[in-house]
């Protein structure tokens, strides 16, 4: 096979535009399964909810995307919240087999109802004015509104991982997660603290939503698309560690867009098959905890 | 004890006289419109094939002859296992006595098979495979509405002879996509153009950035797009964004329902030319039946060519039984009947059923409307050529279909 390097370095970077996406989600998850212990199977549903928020806002109020990039995130937060003070808090100490499936279940209610009224064909969103055009690399033609994506989900990204590893407050949060009775002991309130955490994972995802609206169209399934192939990340990654993820998403997103390249039959499955490998030979995933 | 024997007795003689009453003036028909009802083809056919099967039982008259007719629907899931089993159940279990729409070419062919074992009736709109009345034809099926064979001739064949003649494929990874590269290529070739190379992408894939760039880099003259619903509509926005267009290359949608073009928006789709045969805006009898359609949607969705297909399929089904008296529940025998009789239906207009189980009727070369000459929602389409019924689809001399033989 003779190897066209303009087109190997093309999808390399295709590739890295698809990790922004897979690391921004599993980035969520894993802080939602890192803090409450909750394999939160509606994380695709709530990114869908995102894109879907930020085509309301254009459509029904005029409000653009840059304010949809801030408003989104906090709507679909709130409702996040709303769902873990109404059901998710009371699985708490439970098996994770609870959480997975009450989530798995909201997943399919609400892009069931997204779906009843939409259609399954998605709804078109424009990309905004700002960052539309593109830019001719030589070996490619880079849309702007990509790049965009690559520069902003990694900013996103690390610091989400600062404000948990490094700051005050995130050193709180994994205390709570560690041992919650002792951190209560000191005056924090830890069931805030969980819902606010969650609130945060979940607006991630929206952020994710907002982000992808303008290149995929705003459908009822688009998570339901992703979501198993981030799931895969997180397990690669390892469940909880939220650097392994961020790096995880990335590094499968290059993954599958080389293999895009050399076998594209086997680009739906490559993730798959590496999930395989890596918990065969490192079960607890690339950089996860032992239990 | 006697009252038991009793009770055995009476129900047995009830048994026994309901089913001489189907023997002899049986006027029940039960319908099952088998779709993918909640993923990339769902707004294609779903939902609104079972809107249309009612719509077409309830047009049809027979009710107030004192029919009953019974429309169910079920989600194949674009799986051809699941598909198969749902087929089986309903013609084993559930006395479902014709099976319609069936998008996605490998159920469609899947479902195929096991309606001409039971002797059932099949009047597939959905799926584009023209194996259905070729190769794999069968004396149960009557293929209405489209097939790749059409697409190909209508959408290739006016490319071609516009002066695109480098091709590259994008291709959905199973028997439709192939079935319609396959045809497309064959029109290729015979006017002259060449297929430089192509690519194929697994079902319902939400990123097609990486296969736009290598048919960008092939430098064909046109980037033929052989997939279909959500597949087709993230190729054609996506390559807008990495300015394929802009640079020089032509899309050609080889499969666009107007749900895709809706879905796409007039900015990105305009320009697009694409083959159906059927558009809600062509006479008063389509638009009529479009907006009784639309009002009962859900999402207030126009109907697409498959809706549309499902509909005059049942329309003509129905005027059979009708001439036949009852429900012999022979498919074989109400299939020939079928294509005995020419078709005339308010939304294809004339036409008839080939012996090979084709329905041919005129297909259309449509051109998507520019923003600024489209006057409101779902005002898309620009006649661009009318293709007669004779041209559309194989000839009937070309087609390999064993029921020919005879």
């Amino acid at each position: 096979m003779d190897i066209n390097l303009q087109a190997l370095f093309a999808q390399l970077l295709v590739g890295l535009i698809n990790g922004s996406f897979y690391a921004l989600l599993s980035l969520g998850l894993a802080v939602i399964f890192g803090m409450l212990n909750i394999i939160n199977f509606a994380h695709g549903a709530l990114y869908m909810m995102g894109a879907f928020c930020a085509y309301f806002l254009l459509n029904v109020l005029g409000i653009g995307y840059w304010y949809a990039l801030i408003i989104a995130p906090i709507v679909v937060g709130l409702f996040g919240i709303l769902l873990e003070r109404t059901m998710l808090q009371w699985l708490s100490g439970l098996d994770h087999l609870y959480g997975l499936l009450l989530t798995f279940g909201l997943g399919l209610i609400i892009q069931g109802v997204f779906q009843n009224y939409f259609g399954s064909s998605g709804l078109p969103y424009a990309i905004p004015e700002e960052l539309r055009g593109g830019i001719n690399l030589g070996f490619m033609f880079l849309p702007v509104y990509r790049g965009w994506v690559v520069v902003f989900s990694l900013a996103v990204c690390l610091l989400t991982w600062f404000l948990i590893e490094r700051t005050q407050l995130g050193a709180y949060l994994r205390a709570a997660t560690e041992n919650p009775t002792l951190v209560r002991a000191f005056g924090i309130n830890v069931p805030r603290m969980i819902t606010l955490t969650y609130g945060l994972g979940v607006g991630l995802a929206a952020l994710a939503g907002v982000l992808s609206a303008p290149i995929n169209q705003v459908r009822p399934l688009m998570g339901a698309d992703l979501i198993i192939v981030v799931f895969a990340v997180v397990v690669i990654g390892g469940m909880g560690s939220i650097m392994g993820s961020i790096i995880t998403g990335f590094a499968l997103g290059i993954i599958e867009g080389l293999t895009k390249y050399f076998y594209p039959e086997a680009s739906n499955t490559v993730v798959f098959v590496l999930m395989v490998l890596v918990l065969l030979i490192k079960p607890a995933g690339l950089t996860g905890r032992t239990a | 004890m006697r009252a038991k024997l009793m009770a055995g007795l009476l129900s047995t003689v009830a048994a026994l006289t309901l089913a001489g009453a189907a023997m002899a003036d049986d006027k029940v028909v039960k319908i099952g419109a088998l779709s993918d009802q909640s993923s990339l083809y769902a707004d294609v056919g779903g939902p609104g094939s079972t809107l249309a099967a009612q719509m077409a039982a309830e047009d049809s008259g027979l009710i107030a002859k004192g029919w009953k007719i019974e429309v169910i629907s079920g989600d194949h899931q674009n799986k051809p296992d699941i598909g198969s089993n749902i087929a089986r159940q309903w013609l084993d279990i559930d006395k479902v006595d014709v099976i319609v729409d069936v998008p996605n070419s490998g159920v469609a062919l899947a479902v195929n098979n096991i309606v001409k074992e039971k002797n059932a009736v099949y009047l597939n709109s959905g799926a584009a495979s023209s194996d259905l009345t070729n190769a794999q034809c069968s004396p149960n099926t009557v293929h209405w509405t489209y097939d790749t064979y059409m697409l190909a001739h209508g959408t290739g064949g006016a490319l071609v002879k516009a002066g695109g003649d480098t091709w590259y494929f994008l291709t959905a990874d199973y028997a439709f996509g192939a079935a319609l590269e396959r045809d497309t290529t064959a029109v290729i070739n015979a006017s002259g153009g060449r297929v430089v190379g192509g690519v194929k992408h697994p079902l319902n894939t939400s990123d097609f950035s990486s296969f736009l760039l290598q048919a960008q880099a092939s430098k064909a003259k046109i980037i033929g797009l052989a997939n279909a619903g959500g597949d087709t509509t993230n190729s054609i926005k996506q390559a807008s964004e990495f300015g394929i267009v802009a640079g020089g290359q032509k899309l050609a949608a080889l499969l666009l329902f107007i749900s895709d073009v809706h879905a796409l928006g007039l900015n990105v789709a305009q320009g697009l030319n694409f083959t159906e045969t059927f558009y809600w805006d062509t006479n008063d009898q389509t638009r009529a039946f479009a907006k009784r359609f639309s009002e009962r949607m859900k999402n207030k969705q126009m109907p697409t060519m498959v809706h549309a297909g499902v509909y005059a399929a049942l329309v003509h089904y129905f005027k059979t039984l009708d001439q036949m008296g009852g429900n012999s529940r022979d498919g074989a025998k109400i299939v020939e009947k079928m294509k005995s009789m020419p078709t005339d239906d308010p939304l294809f207009g004339k036409g008839e059923i080939q012996p090979n189980g084709r329905a041919i009727h005129p297909a259309y070369l449509f051109e998507v409307k520019k923003p600024s000459e489209s006057k409101g929602p779902w005002d898309y389409y620009k006649l661009v050529a009318t293709i007669p019924a004779d041209q559309a689809f194989t000839p009937l001399a070309d087609s390999k279909c064993a029921l020919l033989k005879k």
